[in-house]
């Protein structure tokens, strides 16, 4: 192929370009979305959701899911903040686990070096007794944690995770020592539910989804979510509407990279309000059970600082950050 | 007979043609998964769940379950051949599987490996089918104590893959175990031995270490030999078909297997490389033959063939009277049902009859099919050994650092595998054995957590250990089996003194 020629095609390609921006510019957009965890695990899945709502919506043109997993998502994080710079194309799925992982493996990187876009879902978390508990509620199992906050033992997922850090601030909501209590953390969430239903834990600590099913069938009790008082119903108490000051949930947001540009971000945090109303994401968002609790803009921003901070307190609280 | 009244209706529903279709493509999906290291059925799963999204439930679950047991054929099938195993679990047939290929019977050890598969696999799945709600119970009542004392069996069964020499056996333990602590510890979240290195968070990767130790290792190995002498492999010597001797030498195995690897994966925590690897060990102990283990052991394979299928249908017993994911895949699968608004659960047997019987039966229809497509295959399987040694080992070597890199795209990963080939040749260079570091690194870190989690519970008490019957049994049985040895050659010298 001549230069000539190649130049020629160039120009037609830019023309043909030019032509789909005028037509729909939303269209136009080729995403790469980054999950900073291996395929199958909630920012996979959601990374694939927001995939398939986007592109079957015509809000993006393409988008392309890569994983990048390992260490909470301090791997995916670095590889953002490193190699993205200013790429407006660019999305990282992350959620309230990322916040208190890189806490504690002291990652140099923080959410700070991101340009945080939206928060999108949320899960409310849960915690149950085994059936024949005498523990009946949130009242009686902030009492057993006052008396001795050792003797309860709790099963959950990872340390430091959205389970451990609720634990300890049930605890300290109860009035006792968070330093003290008593956690036992467990690899994927299918071992921590068999120590529960086995009897050999005092509470165990989740997302509702974890249970759900258990609850049902009478072999767990629930005892209660951690959403807010006004959220409660009849089959889904709220512990803070029980007298526990413990409101928390474990959300799931996207971050782009350091240094783009306010178009970029605008143009992005726009296509999110798009999807976030869509019919499809919707409809995602129920077969899957998620909350939705879509925050974009500023207000996200705020919420993201305070979260750290929040964690970093309750971390430190528990031994597992070293202030 | 409720169950079998069930299971046929589910057969009805199983052998709808599009079920079998995807059926088929499930097996030959997961077949061609299995054989590349690192990328493995959850993988596989977790990509296809958008594309079956639209599909009916009971097609793609049948898919995905077909995807499952294939990726179990899969793995074999390149740990005998190329003793590069695929997954985790494919590590114990290697052993004597590949000492079989390169014997020229690696025609007999594929085959042995696919009807134990499937003997393994149908009796297991009627096991499914009958002893799921009693066995489920069992799984449930397995408390961090008796993991641990399961765990301490398994060390000392496992003993058996030590070879000759005790001391050599446990320095490649003890690299195992000192492998293990590497990563963030579960129970604390603080991280060990990682040297700030974030990719070391997350543990060191079985199959990274069995693909460096095993595949590129041996790819060295042979290299450094062959100015000594060229080793020519003979792809078939006798038979390409099992012989009545072979027959006669695997139906036990297949059987001690599936007793073994059935009702561990049906533990919460029990997963599939333990039994394969009690199973060799069982085997070795058993034998007629003590003399062909190290030369390729047709027991050897049809055992842990047995026990790795069986365990297999075992994890989908919490999966499905309880929603417990106990393995990667059948996290994918949960999943999979999920996404269709299932719950699996104490509930969905009752809610979803055809759904679950209909998957049960596939599990047999995947099994039949996963036999016929194989067996023909074997001929043209053992044609790879075929291949001048040098272009097989640089091709060995593209194939493992494609399937770390495809599983892990990280360059940490990359030289970790380096680093485990080199060490690979080294303790084959110097005569260690290689397979008591895989299993250091497999059982060292669940024996600690669990160990650590008991005492947890019981405040620190070690008496816990004792006080429940399953860890006491466990326990006792593991004192039994170390002594028992030590005590039958002491008697032997008795017998002799007295001669």
């Amino acid at each position: 192929m001549s230069q000539f020629r190649k130049g020629l095609w160039r120009g037609a390609l830019a023309a043909a370009a030019v032509a789909g921006f005028v037509t729909s510019a939303a269209a136009q957009m080729e995403l790469k979305i980054m999950a900073p965890a291996a395929p199958g695990g909630g920012w996979d899945q959601t990374a694939r959701s927001m995939q398939q709502a986007l592109t079957q919506s015509g809000i993006a043109k393409s988008v392309q899911v890569a994983n990048v997993p390992g260490a909470g998502g301090s791997i995916g994080i670095a590889q953002l903040v490193n190699n993205s710079k200013g790429d407006g194309n660019q999305l990282m799925v992350m959620g309230y686990v990322m916040v208190g992982a890189l806490l504690t493996n002291k990652s140099p990187i923080t959410l700070d070096q991101t340009t945080p876009i939206a928060r999108l879902t949320a899960e409310y978390e849960a915690i149950v007794v085994p059936a024949n508990s005498p523990i009946k509620d949130a009242k009686e199992l902030a009492a057993a944690i006052k008396a001795d906050p050792a003797k309860v033992t709790w099963a959950g997922g990872s340390a430091g995770g959205v389970d451990h850090i609720a634990a300890a601030l049930f605890a300290k909501a109860a009035g006792a020592d968070p330093t003290k209590i008593n956690y036992i953390p467990f690899s994927g969430g299918g071992e921590a539910l068999a120590a529960i239903l086995g009897g050999k834990v005092t509470a165990g600590i989740s997302g509702y989804g974890e249970f759900e099913s258990q609850v049902k069938a009478g072999k767990l009790r629930l005892i209660g979510l951690t959403t807010p008082a006004d959220k409660a119903t009849a089959d889904l108490p709220s512990i803070k509407a029980q007298g526990v000051d413990l409101e928390i949930a474990n959300w799931r947001a996207v971050v782009a990279p350091p240094g783009i540009s306010a178009d970029q971000k605008k143009a992005l945090t726009d296509a999110m309000d798009k999807m976030a109303k869509s019919k499809e994401w919707q409809e995602l968002l129920k077969a899957k059970g998620w909350e939705d609790s879509y925050v974009s803009g500023d207000a996200f921003t705020k919420i993201l600082a305070d979260e750290q901070a929040r964690t970093k307190e309750v971390l430190t609280a528990v031994g597992l950050v070293k202030s | 007979m409720e169950a079998f009244t069930s299971l046929a209706s589910g057969l009805a529903v199983a052998i709808q043609p599009m079920n079998l279709l995807f059926a088929l493509i499930g097996v030959l999906l997961g077949t061609a998964v299995g054989v590349l290291p690192g990328i493995g059925p959850a993988l596989t799963v977790a990509l296809l769940l958008p594309i079956t999204f639209k599909l009916d439930p009971a097609g793609s679950i049948i898919m995905f379950a077909g995807i499952y047991y294939g990726g179990m054929y899969g793995g074999s099938t390149t740990a005998i051949l190329i003793n590069t195993p695929g997954e985790s679990a494919s590590m114990a047939t290697a052993l004597e599987g590949n000492l079989m290929a390169k014997a020229g019977r690696g025609g007999p050890a594929l085959a042995t490996s696919a009807i134990g598969s499937f003997v393994a696999g149908t009796i297991a799945t009627l096991g499914l089918t009958l002893l799921a709600p009693y066995l489920v119970e069992i799984a449930v009542s397995f408390g961090p104590e008796d993991y641990f004392a399961l765990m301490c069996v398994a060390f000392v069964t496992v003993s058996a893959t030590f070879g000759d020499s005790p001391v050599r056996g446990l320095t490649s333990l003890f690299i195992g175990l000192l492998l293990g602590l590497v990563g963030i510890d579960i129970l604390s979240g603080q991280s060990r031995l990682s040297f700030g290195i974030p990719e070391l968070y997350d543990n060191i990767e079985v199959t990274t270490l069995a693909v460096g130790l095993f595949a590129v290792g041996e790819a060295l190995y042979v290299a450094s030999r062959r100015h000594i002498h060229e080793e020519k492999l003979e792809p078939v010597r006798g038979s390409l078909w099992m012989t009545k001797e072979d027959w006669k030498r695997s139906w036990k195995p297949w059987l001690r297997g599936t007793l073994y690897g059935f009702p561990i994966g049906a533990l919460p925590a029990g997963g599939a490389e333990i039994p394969t690897f009690l199973s060799y060990a069982t085997e070795k102990r058993l034998t007629k033959y003590p003399e062909d283990f190290g030369r390729g052991a047709i027991e050897g394979v049809a055992g842990p063939e047995a026990a790795n299928n069986a365990s297999a249908a075992g994890t989908l017993v919490p999966l499905l009277t309880l929603g417990l994911p106990t393995s990667a895949t059948a996290a994918m699968m949960l999943a999979g049902f999920q996404q269709y608004g299932l719950n699996p659960g104490p509930l969905l047997f009752a809610e979803q009859p055809a759904l679950v019987w209909g998957l049960i039966a596939s599990l047999f229809i995947a099994n039949a099919m996963l036999l016929v497509l194989n067996l023909p295959l074997v001929g043209l399987w053992v044609k790879l050994l075929a291949i001048p040694q040098p272009w097989l080992y640089a091709g060995i070597l593209v194939f493992a650092t494609m399937g770390t890199i495809a599983a892990n795209p990280s360059p940490v990963e990359l030289v970790m595998l380096t680093v485990f080939g080199v060490l690979g040749f080294l303790m084959r260079r110097f005569d260690f054995p290689i397979a008591p570091v895989v299993v250091g690194l497999i059982l060292g870190p669940i024996a600690e957590s669990q160990l650590r989690r008991a005492l947890s519970i019981s405040l620190g008490d070690p008496m816990v250990l004792l006080q429940s019957p399953i860890s006491a049994t466990l326990l006792g049985i593991a004192v039994i089996a170390l002594i028992l040895p030590f005590f039958l050659k002491g008697l032997g010298r008795f017998k002799a003194v007295e001669d």
